[in-house]
């Protein structure tokens, strides 16, 4: 994977996704490595992500490697009107490596183009979010020890979550049974949808959320947004079906895992937090051996 | 048939070599032309529209002289003009006349339906991969946004 820019999830191949996982687990053993010193890693928040910005800077420091960049589009040419290709021609010249974020869909992919340098991409508008796909990933196979043959359920707003969408092309590859819990308004788009089909793999789509639960391998949460419904009323009247009350765990197979992307807001209740089902927190811990584990294979001091 | 109904039209204004683009959609003749970038070309170019046709009612015509276009190039006009047939001259006879078909790839010529995709907020040109070839369910996918611009949704530069 050296040099090579992750601006997709579909960019790396099944046998990638797993060596990557493969070396994060590494990494979660022994976090703190010098192995990056010799590198300077761009961090190219275009829009602001504290989340994001400060696991991939974490993931960067633990190893070793010097920071430079911005956190918010205020301090940066961007302001005065520069265009993208010249802001990532210009920081590809100080930096061994670039990670940004950007709110236009395709930014990443079009600097990886003009950039002699790789690209992660660590958010492109409403498009994908390769990283967070990995991380969710890895926190899978460590709680189900396997990504083959699983019942994942996905529940919330499937038709914007960018999450959802990259999470469910990558889990394409690995004979999984998908069901799809949302608002009638908020169903996964068919061009995501083409993908399951692709793969001649099995899809059930449902409003309600509790009849699914018994089933269930994984129960991916998301957030569902007032502003994505026309009529307020909509959304009053669905807001209280897809929130995740402990008392609704009681039938749930012994291996159930609640991941999250964070931040929640309402969608699964506190009382989950305690149940040893809930997952979400250490999810987001995952995330920094993830990127430990993408920068130095891309910057190609391991294998 | 066909072959009569062109002989007709080489009759009026027969070209010794080069191309005719016929049974183009009559509304669609000035997007081939753009697409084709015709307007700057500096030989004889021959435009008729509203031709009576068996086949299709009304339809275009475009003579080019002594222009051959390779299929990649010609090809981009079977987004807007699906049912246009190629017809290459030599001495003034048919030496082949084929169908256009939908390529595999659009570059620069359709506009991504996303407002929010780069390629509508940065000076580059557009990339999609043809993932619905049938011409009442053509759909384009953007290499930088990823998303879908469908027939109903697409605009051409
Ligand atoms: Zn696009």
């Amino acid at each position: 994977m050296k040099n090579k820019s992750l601006i997709s999830i579909n960019d790396f191949n099944r046998e990638e996704h797993i060596r990557i996982l493969d070396l994060a687990e590494a990494f979660e053993r022994q976090p703190t490595q010098q192995i990056l010193d010799e590198y300077v890693v761009a961090s190219l928040f275009f829009e602001p992500s504290t989340r994001t910005r400060l696991s991939f800077e974490s993931a960067a420091s633990r190893l070793g490697a010097r920071l430079i960049g911005f956190s918010e589009p205020a301090s940066t040419s961007l302001q005065k009107g520069e265009s993208l290709r010249d802001t990532i021609r210009t920081i590809s010249n100080y930096s061994d490596i670039i990670i940004m974020r950007h709110p236009r869909e395709g930014s990443a992919r079009f600097a990886s183009e003009v950039a002699d340098i790789p690209i992660i991409n660590a958010g492109d508008g409403a498009n994908q979010h390769p990283t967070q796909t990995l991380l969710d990933l890895y926190s899978i196979r460590k709680t189900q020890g396997k990504l083959d043959n699983l019942d994942i359920v996905f529940v919330g707003d499937l038709k914007y979550g960018r999450t959802v969408h990259s999470l469910v092309m990558a889990f394409c590859n690995y004979n999984t049974t998908f069901h799809l819990v949302s608002p009638e308004v908020l169903k996964l788009p068919s061009s995501v949808k083409i993908h399951i089909k692709d793969k001649k793999l099995t899809y059930h789509q449902y409003t309600d959320l509790n009849a699914v639960i018994p089933q269930a391998d994984v129960i991916y949460m998301t957030r569902i947004q007032r502003e994505r419904f026309s009529d307020p009323l909509d959304y009053e009247k669905v807001k209280n079906s897809y929130v995740l009350h402990n008392q609704m765990l009681e039938d749930a197979k012994p291996n159930l895992r609640i991941l999250h992307p964070l931040p929640r807001v309402n969608e699964i209740a506190i009382d989950v937090d305690t149940n040893p089902m809930a997952y979400y927190f250490t999810q987001a811990l995952n995330g920094v051996f993830i990127r430990q584990a993408l920068l130095a294979s891309i910057l190609g001091v391991v294998e | 048939m066909a072959k009569k109904e062109i002989r007709k039209e080489l009759k009026v204004s027969a070209i010794e070599n080069g191309t005719v683009i016929d049974h183009v959609p009559s509304k669609s003749v000035y997007q081939v032309i753009r697409i084709l970038n015709l307007l700057d070309y500096d030989n004889l170019l021959l435009i008729g529209i509203n031709l009576d046709s068996q086949k299709m009612g009304k339809k275009g015509i475009i003579k080019v002289r002594n222009k051959f276009f390779k299929p990649a190039e010609i090809n981009k006009i079977a987004l807007v003009a699906p049912t246009a047939t190629l017809i290459v001259i030599r001495d003034f006879d048919v030496a082949e006349k084929k169908q256009v078909s939908v390529p595999d790839k659009v570059e620069e010529i359709v506009k991504c339906f996303n407002p929010n995709c780069i390629t509508n907020n940065e000076e580059m040109p557009t990339f999609f991969r043809v993932i619905n070839k049938k011409e009442e369910d053509l759909k384009l996918r953007c290499r930088y946004c990823e998303k879908i611009t469908a027939k109903d949704t697409m605009e051409f530069f």
